[in-house]
């Protein structure tokens, strides 16, 4: 799988949400592309990953 | 105060731009979502370029606190940012058409607020609230794009702030890391420096395509 343009291997199938809330991201911060298409915030639990996936994440951060 | 023709104004921007890119920055409408350090500075700039229409989008006041980074000064302290920020823009060009909407932006009313617009500018500083909006407009209002401000605090180099495609419809512009959190404050060249990165996005946007029409 790749996120951010970097490769991970995914050890077990696991959910958006999930694999947000493992790797340090604030799931209420982010918008999330997932191969192309942006991964509505309400299927964040129903969104399972596959290792052919390519991820973008961005965090949002305060300041403006 | 003399205020110049349309006219005048008019021939003076001619004389700096091809016609062409003249009338389609004249001819666009751009909304901008927060009017603290990041989008006052993009409507002040968006003004300058010509833009003709902008739709300005915050609930707040102008306070004192705001005065270190926003385009504001001691005589708009207690107006609302819409209000003040209109004033300084009809100052920059009196023929610019405003709209504007005194409201916080939530997910139930921004597709409403912002379903016509084709270019919104993210420019929020709470990052719960950049999120919603961000995901809201790319979830409910597939003609927008969005060019979103992220990572501008404290006096680090200005060169990590870049611009980046993050999706079809959706820029960042910011370095995506300096956080309000980590009390290194907001100050204003990296804000505006910032800021420039989306004006600067909008008006390519808008002129993308225009420069081989005029080739041809």
């Amino acid at each position: 799988m790749y996120v951010n343009g970097k490769e991970e291997l995914l050890l077990q199938k696991i959910s958006l949400l999930e694999y947000l809330e493992q790797n340090g991201y604030q799931p209420l911060y982010v918008a999330v592309e997932k191969n192309g298409s942006i991964v509505p915030r309400a299927e964040y639990t129903s969104t399972f990953l596959e290792q052919t996936d390519t991820l973008e994440i961005v965090q949002f951060v305060g300041g403006g | 105060m003399m205020i110049p023709t349309k006219e005048a104004m008019q021939q003076c921007w001619d004389g700096r731009f091809p016609l062409r890119l003249f009338q389609i920055l004249q001819s666009s409408s751009v909304s901008i979502a927060g009017l603290g350090g990041l989008g006052s500075h993009i409507a002040v700039m968006l003004a300058r370029s010509g833009i003709g229409k902008l739709h300005l989008v915050d609930f707040d006041c102008v306070d004192m606190s705001n005065l270190n980074r926003q385009a504001y000064d001691i005589g708009h302290i207690g107006q609302q940012k819409t209000e003040a920020l209109s004033q300084i823009l009809f100052k920059i060009n009196p023929y610019i058409e405003i709209v504007t909407d005194t409201l916080r932006v939530t997910a139930e009313n921004a597709p409403k607020l912002f379903s016509a617009s084709s270019i919104v500018c993210e420019a929020f500083d709470q990052p719960e609230q950049k999120a919603m909006l961000v995901n809201t407009l790319l979830e409910k209002c597939p003609h927008t794009t969005i060019v979103s401000g992220n990572g501008m605090a404290g006096y680090g180099s200005a060169n990590t702030i870049q611009t980046k495609k993050f999706h079809e419809r959706l820029y960042i512009c910011g370095d995506q890391k300096t956080d309000i959190q980590w009390g290194i404050g907001l100050m204003a060249p990296r804000v505006c420096v910032c800021a420039g990165h989306q004006a600067n996005q909008v008006i390519s946007i808008l002129l993308e395509g225009a420069n081989e029409e005029i080739d041809k």
